[in-house]
């Protein structure tokens, strides 16, 4: 990451129509950046498992706990694609027929949270957090 | 044929923006249609071969193909537009002045136009792969595409082109004096959205999970799902609960697109004179 800001700054440099104050400016804006992607990282997130079998979720109301990430896993038992989509978890994915996906859903307020299949808007669910 | 024809129209109406933005923003330029409807065409066998590869493109990454994927294409998206816009900065005044003169237009403006042609490229690229998923999962159902499905996604098309046009037609109603102001600013703002898009497929995929808290929620005035908020969602990449690195990205982007605009534009006084 380090070596990043170097070649950066060299890079800069390079251009000559920058003032010391403009390169200084870019060089404070990619070191936030940088240094915000070392930080640690959040909580392992909590798995849960929904199934789509003959456009539906099964099951179709599941429950995690607020305040922690979400790993939802999908698995299609269909024999076409299906995408998971919620809006209200800020989520969509495409899950090919016969696979299983992940998304990773941040840490939420409780609630009740709508998902669905884009496909096949008939197919929907609901992830209830108490 | 409903179904079809909502599923159909809401990817396509995306597309259909960001293609009346750039049609209005390259008007004048000559061959710029060639060039945009090369895009179009681009985006769709490749939203063609994407749909064929998905399965494979899923499995990637330890599962995060399809994301990274997107966060990587909008990324290239993102490039092309600050090019775009710092290219425009640089050169949009004489090439207004030369654009009288056919040849010379050609060959400075088709830079730009490859750089928008890409754009248009991936946006139909994104959308059309999930249309032509979606497409391709109704007519494999049991019992086949019925012919009220087919209807319905052609007229999704068609209203997603209908929305194309009334973009471009709204957008050169503006006077020539404020047209390179407000296209750079759209094209700024998309690129910005772009961005911030590209940062939640990564957060969604589990790769870049700093700075995940939700920001603020105004699902209450607007649902970034609704036909306006998605709208919205690709022009100024409105979401209705950003996270805090969806947002500095957001406003880095915006940043350096106009910071490199002011830095590399060339003043008046120092532009070629046409003869």
């Amino acid at each position: 990451m380090f070596y990043l800001l170097v070649y950066a700054k060299a890079a800069t440099k390079a251009l000559p129509v920058m003032t010391r104050n403009t390169r200084a400016t870019l060089m404070v804006l990619a070191s936030v950046f940088v240094v915000s992607a070392d930080v640690a990282r959040a909580d392992e997130p909590v798995p849960v498992s929904i199934a789509i079998k003959d456009h539906q979720f099964e099951p179709a109301e599941v429950h995690a706990p607020p305040g922690k990430p979400i790993a939802i896993t999908i698995k299609n038992l269909d024999s076409i694609a299906a995408e998971f989509e919620s809006d209200a978890l800020h989520v969509e994915k495409v899950v090919p027929p016969g696979r299983e996906a992940v998304v990773r859903v941040r840490p939420l307020e409780p609630g009740r949270y709508n998902f669905f299949d884009d496909f096949h808007r008939a197919t929907q669910g609901f992830l209830v957090v108490p | 044929m409903l179904p079809s024809l909502v599923i159909v129209f809401r990817e396509v109406f995306e597309a259909g923006l960001i293609i009346g933005i750039v049609m209005a923003v390259t008007s004048g330029v000559a061959g710029r249609s060639r060039w945009v409807a090369g895009g179009v065409i681009a985006g769709v066998l490749g939203a063609c071969v994407v749909a064929l590869f998905t399965s494979g493109i899923s499995q990637l990454f330890h599962g995060s193909g399809q994301e990274l994927f997107n966060a990587c294409i909008l990324g290239f998206a993102v490039l092309m537009l600050g090019w775009h816009n710092v290219w425009m900065a640089r050169h949009g005044r004489e090439l207004a002045a030369e654009m009288r003169a056919a040849g010379q237009a050609v060959v400075e403006g088709s830079k730009s136009l490859a750089a928008l042609a890409a754009v248009v490229m991936i946006a139909v690229l994104r959308e059309g792969s999930e249309v032509v998923l979606f497409l391709y999962g109704v007519a494999a159902a049991e019992g086949g595409a019925s012919s009220g499905m087919l209807v319905g996604g052609v007229i999704g098309l068609a209203l997603g082109a209908a929305v194309c046009l009334l973009t471009y037609l709204g957008l050169v109603t503006i006077p020539t004096r404020y047209l390179f102001a407000v296209t750079s600013t759209l094209i700024a703002l998309l690129a910005a959205g772009m961005a911030s898009q590209a940062i939640a497929f990564l957060e969604q995929a589990d790769i870049l999970t700093t700075l995940d808290q939700t920001v603020w929620d105004t699902s209450w005035i607007l649902r970034d799902g609704s036909f306006l908020g998605r709208a919205l969602h690709t022009l100024i990449g409105y979401v209705d609960q950003p996270t805090a690195m969806q947002l500095i990205v957001y406003m880095a982007t915006l940043g350096i697109i106009a910071l490199l605009m002011k830095v590399l534009a060339v003043p008046p006084a120092q532009q070629p004179r046409t003869a």
